[in-house]
């Protein structure tokens, strides 16, 4: 009953947001939507372990996210250097790196991997149980991993349990 | 001009930089793989930037519907930034299973 409630307040939210009519007769249509959304699909939004725990993972998502931002433009700008740079194909040294993650929580891992490919050099290539295999644009991108940035994620998500 | 707008350009300038070094690197990186890098990536944050100066370019004149306007672009910027890395991980991966062979540094012979 819960997730019903949380689905259809952020569905409505959604609502208000995409259509800007606030008329009695869009905002009726509005609210019937929502509600069938939320009858049909609140399992979607909150699943599984996640139900009891989703306002504390929200908050350690809005304490990470300066910090992901703060590593995307590092990275970005380093990524523009080496792509600028005249002699570049001495600067790259494409290689595959493969790690084993901490990481317990599915959210959790799908945020490593999400966080891994935005920031540029690093791409996550796939995920297998705990097996990350991560294909690295220089060297130095792939130092840095998996290190602070699984740290971080384990600090936002893993400490709801 | 206002403080908002010379915000905005800004943003959109430096939008535009990463745009540029994105399509550079397109261009002069040597295989697909790396080529992904500079096309999936430099992308997602030059679409912020230029999305974020948009949206605060938009509220100037302030009213609630600018307002709604800069809310659906921020939205916008949002799903990029979720769709984005989730598109590059699965073409890199597709591309692996099918066996696009890698560039490898050592392929190239040094003086």
């Amino acid at each position: 009953m819960k997730t019903k409630v949380a689905t259809f307040v952020i569905m409505l939210i959604f609502w208000v947001v995409l259509s800007g009519m606030f008329d009695a007769f869009h905002m009726t249509l509005g609210v019937i939507c929502c509600m069938l959304v939320a009858h049909f699909s609140h399992d979607l939004l909150f699943y599984g372990d996640a139900k009891s725990t989703w306002g504390r993972g929200l908050l350690g998502v809005i304490t990470y996210l300066p910090w992901l931002f703060y590593q995307i433009i590092l990275a970005n700008l380093e990524v523009a250097y080496v792509v600028l740079h005249p002699r570049m194909l001495d600067k790259i040294d494409p290689h595959v790196i493969r790690f084993k993650t901490k990481l317990k929580r599915p959210i959790s891992k799908v945020t490593f991997a999400q966080s891994i490919t935005l920031t540029p050099g690093t791409i996550t290539v796939s995920i297998h149980d705990d097996k990350f295999s991560v294909y690295a644009l220089t060297r130095r991108a792939s130092d840095a991993l998996p290190g602070e940035m699984e740290e971080r994620v384990a600090r936002a998500l893993e400490s709801g349990k | 001009m206002t403080i908002l707008s010379i915000l905005a350009t800004i943003l959109i300038l430096l939008g535009l930089f990463f745009f540029f070094a994105g399509t550079v690197g397109i261009l002069r990186l040597p295989d697909f793989y790396t080529r992904l890098h500079a096309a999936g990536k430099c992308d997602s944050l030059a679409a912020m930037l230029m999305i974020c100066g948009i949206a605060i370019y938009n509220l100037q004149p302030f009213s609630f519907a600018a307002l709604l306007i800069s809310l659906k672009l921020f939205l916008v910027a949002a799903f990029v930034f979720i769709a984005s890395p989730t598109a590059t991980h699965a073409i890199t991966e597709a591309a692996l299973v099918l066996g696009v062979k890698p560039w490898k540094r050592t392929e190239k012979k040094r003086p």
